[in-house]
């Protein structure tokens, strides 16, 4: 318990009137990886949207607490504040604002105080050097003309630069072709100390190659349906979803997918 | 008491220049409140101009009384608001004459300007030359002695109808003609102080020369007349900032800019317009470029009431280059018509038009351009691209680009793009731990990222500020 991060409790969202999550519980400690796994549509990204407060995903019920304290009537700010990070499926961009004045202001946000310049910079110099990341990257507006991979790069040095207690990972291995997977996993896997919990959201198997979870869950039709060990995700990229969803609901086999 | 009240008012508002020196300003002269044949003989007199100048304003003013409103290119809006001529005062004047040292100016008007930080930037050697006008009259002009021995001028438009009579005569109306529009003829009639610049050939003024216009009182007119002319190979920045205090009534500014840039020459022009949103800014910009010249208009558009300013570069000969990079802010209850005329008249000109516009609440802007290629005006090249930001639901922005090609081989190119500040954008950045206010002005600053870049590094931080004064309050 001395280690809990994230208790999810019962929690159910709508997405414009639509019930999308309805009842998920999941509980990541400190030093834990748990990838989340599931068909198109099962709500895996809104789950990663409603934790970070995105206003279109509306929270209907059950409790989240980060900490021991309830988030849910906080601001994405402040979530980020006390120490949680989204990783982006679809990073938007953001013309005229260059990628080092954005992570500095982000990174003062994230503390509350005015970081030292060369204490920044240092930070953030060596970041991308882990990332494999020219420096010139960092005179680019966020997320402008940026390739798959470079999108997904810049979410992991905006984890390593704003240092979170808990990263959410949407999808981040998705769009990337396997050198870039390659490296922003190793990108992950340097950022993770035993103070982070990470949620691993992700639709296919491949990522769990490089990058091992401790747990697996299976989201389908806004529940998790099944949790087990890495084991699990090995079942499924044999098997596909087909068998858990017939254990889960007989009837639906054939509406999920091979992972 | 007024003095101490209306900088509360102002504040509110996040317009820090709203403050007045209503209890210290005495007016040594100024004329009866509206417009008459006898006002416009009246400032002539008091003025103790030539009687080619007094001919000249009388023959304004009846173009201004035929000329209807301005309707269709020259702005659409001013119909719908209630601008009475006869309710402005159309001169006064505080002081004599344009002093050359700080000490001599008025000890209020010197604290006004003080308190906009105009010496102290002159000090810093920030600018190469200050012009200071204070309602009708310029009261403050100096310049670099070492450009002055180089035969620079930078005087008050007043001074050099006297001073400088052949060159002067030779230029004033030319580029902007009374007949122009309406307010082009209501400031050749009433017009007073304003900047007269010549920069010799060959010579390149290295800092900007800044002027800083100023309504103080309630009810003002401001009729400032620039008119700058920069010789062959010759380059010069001039600066303008305009500031008023906050009334609940109207003041009418109504300037007319003329520039000639002779062959080789290059000249940048730059506003930063901050007026309080009781002025009316109706404003007539021109430039006539000349062979392989540069004209550059940097115009920021963000306070008054109503704006409508197009500034125009005339492309007179082959080669010459005319940009326009034009940014407009429109907070609640502000319109900021406000765009830019290219005129290619020769072969090979080339011509830029950016134009950003940020609207917010019941804020609304609009782009309005016009094109025009001559016939024989052969490869003209031009290009306008307009981008506007909505703030929220309720803010909006039109463009209405007007193109009249009269020439087959020509390049021309016109992009327009309207986004709304999106709900996407601020979730990213606010999961990012910026505020939702941090996080829009932040939008905000990237999109007027392309102008501020052209400012120089003062004006820019004046700009930032300034937009980040008008997004306090913008969200939540």
């Amino acid at each position: 318990m001395a280690d809990e991060l994230l208790k999810i409790s019962g929690l159910t969202v709508a997405v414009e009137g639509k019930q999308i999550l309805n009842g998920v519980d999941l509980t990541v400690n400190r030093g834990e990886v748990h990838a989340i796994m599931g068909p198109n549509g099962s709500g895996k990204s809104t789950l990663a949207n409603a934790l970070m407060g995105h206003p279109r995903y509306q929270v209907t019920g059950g409790t989240v607490r980060f900490k021991g304290e309830d988030i849910l009537k906080l601001s994405p700010d402040k979530r980020a504040a006390a120490g949680m990070f989204l990783a982006f499926q679809y990073p938007t961009s953001i013309p005229g604002v260059t990628m080092v004045n954005f992570l500095r202001q982000a990174m003062k946000a994230v503390r509350g105080e005015d970081v030292p310049v060369r204490e920044f910079r240092e930070k953030l110099l060596a970041t991308m050097k882990m990332l494999k990341m020219d420096e010139q990257f960092a005179r680019r507006y966020v997320n402008e003309g940026f390739s798959g991979g470079e999108k997904k790069r810049a979410e992991i040095l905006q984890m390593g630069i704003l240092d979170p207690d808990l990263a959410i990972m949407d999808e981040t291995d998705s769009g990337l072709d396997i050198d870039a997977l390659r490296t922003v996993a190793e990108g992950i896997n340097v950022l993770t100390t035993p103070k982070l919990g990470v949620v691993l959201i992700t639709h296919y198997q491949r990522l769990l190659n490089y990058i091992k979870p401790q747990f697996v869950h299976i989201l389908y039709q806004g529940r998790i349906i099944e949790s087990g060990g890495a084991d699990l995700a090995l079942q499924l990229e044999d098997e596909g979803y087909d068998p858990i969803i017939a254990k889960y609901a007989p009837a639906l086999v054939g509406a999920g997918e091979k992972a | 008491m007024v003095a101490k009240v209306m900088p509360e008012i102002a504040e509110k508002d996040g317009y820090k220049f709203g403050f007045n020196d209503n209890d210290n300003a005495t007016y040594s002269y100024r004329t009866e409140k509206g417009l008459s044949e006898d006002v416009v003989r009246e400032i002539s007199r008091v003025k103790n101009e030539p009687q080619w100048m007094t001919d000249f304003r009388l023959k304004s003013y009846k173009h201004f009384l035929e000329k209807p409103m301005p309707t269709g290119f020259w702005g659409g809006s001013i119909q719908n608001y209630d601008l009475d001529f006869n309710d402005i005062y159309y001169y006064a004047r505080a002081s004599d004459r344009p002093e050359a040292d700080w000490s001599d100016v008025p000890e209020y008007i010197k604290d006004t300007f003080d308190k906009l930080g105009i010496p102290e930037a002159e000090k810093n050697s920030l600018i190469a030359g200050v012009g200071a006008q204070y309602d009708s009259e310029v009261v403050y002009h100096s310049i670099r002695a070492d450009l002055e021995k180089l035969g620079v001028i930078f005087t008050d438009t007043d001074s050099a109808v006297r001073d400088y009579p052949e060159i002067f005569q030779k230029y004033f109306g030319t580029i902007v003609p009374p007949a122009d529009n309406k307010f082009a003829a209501l400031n050749s009639a009433v017009w007073s102080g304003g900047s007269f610049v010549y920069v010799p050939a060959g010579v390149k003024v290295d800092i900007p020369l800044q002027a800083y216009f100023r309504i103080n009182k309630e009810n003002m007119g401001q009729f400032e007349r620039t008119l700058i002319i920069a010789e062959e190979g010759s380059y010069v920045h001039y600066v303008e900032g305009c500031t008023a205090p906050t009334y609940s009534t109207d003041s009418l500014h109504s300037a007319v800019v003329e520039i000639v840039v002779k062959k080789n020459a290059r000249v940048r022009y730059t506003t930063i317009q901050n007026w309080s949103t009781n002025v009316y800014n109706l404003v007539t910009k021109r430039a006539a470029a000349y062979e392989n010249a540069v004209m550059e208009w940097v115009d920021g558009n963000l306070g008054s009431r109503l704006t409508m300013k197009y500034p125009s570069v005339y492309l007179m000969e082959p080669h010459a280059h005319g940009e326009v990079l034009s940014l407009a802010m429109a907070s609640d209850g502000q319109h900021q018509d406000a765009g830019a005329k290219m005129v290619h008249v020769a072969p090979d000109t080339t011509s830029t038009i950016i134009s950003k516009s940020v609207s917010k609440g019941s804020g609304r802007t609009s782009y309005r351009g016009a094109l025009h290629v001559y016939p024989g005006a052969l490869r003209s090249k031009a290009t306008v691209r307009c981008d506007a930001l909505l703030l929220d639901e309720e803010s909006r922005s039109d463009t209405y680009p007007l193109m009249d090609i009269e020439e087959e081989n020509v390049n021309i190119g016109h992009e327009a793009s309207v986004s709304k500040v999106g709900e996407d954008q601020l979730f990213y950045l606010q999961s990012r731990g910026l505020t939702e206010v941090d996080a829009t002005k932040m939008i905000v600053n990237g999109f007027v990222e392309p102008i501020v870049k052209e400012l120089p590094m003062e004006y820019a931080v004046e700009l930032n500020r300034l937009i980040e004064l008008q997004m306090e309050g913008a969200v939540g």
